[in-house]
């Protein structure tokens, strides 16, 4: 037994070595592995990963984003078709979103939305056989965060999956410390879209920098950039 | 009669239809079905073999690395930019928060198994605490084991009846 936690797997290498959970004797396995009858192959070439008690996935660069069910994404509205819209998402499809997806809206009461608009929304449906679908509804019919954004200002701009997955994560203090001495607002979607808004534009691009040059620091690094970008920023 | 010996009476179609007679049209038409299904059963040629074991399958997947990396909600907003998605974040805070705490108060907290053996020997201590003086006596007689106390005999008390001289 080869103990594959922590080092890189390429597609097709068979993984070995897995722990079960002591309760249910189950193994979970995340995206990045595949199980075939009685082996586990990795689909994507990255590291190993694990988390206790029992979960194993693979860690991996990559641009291209693939629909999973419960992700929140930034889509670009491309069309109104009938009782839909059509909304790019960065996947090989276009996702589908129905306008009585959206807080307050009913069949009468059509949300205001154009072709164009950025949408902060949440897949419901995401199949590999059948076009994805998403919403700006939560559970309680609340928007929760969810719906157009930035109509009047901001930025989108497109980075790495991974990248985004990293500052999304606990640990990361990116946005903390960056919202220590900057105002503004951002959406991340999971599909490796980010969207910035900032009073100017200096501040947006210095936020934008920022993020990007984020992706291979570690927390001190990021804590240092984001004292010495709002030390510029203030003009010393 | 019209109908034979052997065909069933039946029913015309629109005493079926009304409203008393819903439960015997039902009846009816399961049983048609269960005739129908007979025959196609029937009908089925089926392949004459042992039954497939299912494995066991002690692998479960999880495609939403969200979950698995228990990642942050997207929208974000500082230093008071856009107070409705700051409210948004305060209440997603306070309830991962509040779900660490219950985990670590889990952990520190004691277990049942752990009270019970504690209890079990305090029991005694608590219960003196509870009584009156009067039956302290009893119970303490009851918990200690030492050989310098030998229960007392016990004497229950009685009213006693006053003489009535005279």
């Amino acid at each position: 037994m080869v103990d594959h936690v922590g080092k890189v797997v390429l597609p097709g290498e068979i993984v070995t070595g897995f722990k079960a959970s002591e309760k249910t004797s189950k193994v979970i396995l995340g995206p990045g592995l595949r199980q075939e009858t009685e082996t586990i192959r990795a689909t994507k070439p990255g590291i190993l990963r694990h988390k206790e008690p029992n979960i194993y996935w693979v860690d991996s660069h990559q641009k291209r984003y693939i629909p999973v069910k419960g992700d929140t994404v930034l889509g670009i509205v491309t069309a109104k078709a009938g009782d839909i819209f059509r909304v790019d998402v960065g996947s090989s499809d276009q996702a589908s979103l129905p306008y009585v997806a959206f807080e307050a809206a009913t069949k009468r009461n059509r949300p205001d939305v154009k072709v164009g608009d950025i949408v902060y929304c949440k897949f419901v449906e995401a199949n590999k056989d059948m076009e994805g679908e998403v919403v700006c509804i939560d559970s309680s019919g609340k928007s929760g965060g969810l719906g157009v954004i930035g109509r009047d200002a901001g930025y989108l701009f497109q980075v790495p999956i991974n990248l985004t997955r990293k500052v999304l994560s606990p640990d990361c203090e990116l946005f903390g410390s960056l919202g220590k001495n900057m105002r503004y607002e951002t959406a991340v979607g999971m599909n490796g879209r980010i969207w910035v808004k900032a009073k100017t534009v200096v501040e947006t691009i210095a936020i934008t920098n920022a993020i990007c040059a984020s992706e291979y620091m570690t927390n001190t690094e990021i804590k240092n950039m984001c004292k010495r970008l709002a030390d510029s920023m203030a003009g010393f | 009669m019209a109908g034979g010996p052997d065909q069933k009476t039946v029913l015309s179609k629109n005493v079926l239809q009304m409203k008393f007679m819903q439960r015997s049209a039902l009846r009816i038409e399961k049983e048609l079905n269960e005739e129908e299904n007979k025959d196609i059963d029937d009908e089925h040629w089926v392949l004459d073999l042992p039954a497939t074991q299912k494995l066991e399958n002690n692998y479960m997947f999880e495609p939403s690395l969200v979950r698995i990396e228990s990642l942050q909600f997207g929208r974000m907003s500082f230093c008071g930019f856009n107070p409705e998605i700051e409210k948004l974040m305060k209440r997603h805070n306070t309830k991962v928060e509040l779900d660490a705490a219950e985990v670590k108060e889990m952990e520190l907290s004691v277990q049942e198994d752990e009270m019970a053996n504690r209890y079990q020997s305090l029991f005694g201590t608590i219960a003196k605490k509870f009584s009156s003086k009067r039956d302290r006596g009893q119970i303490e007689e009851k918990f200690s084991n030492s050989e310098e106390n030998p229960p007392k005999s016990k004497k229950h008390r009685k009213f006693i009846k006053p003489a009535d001289d005279d």
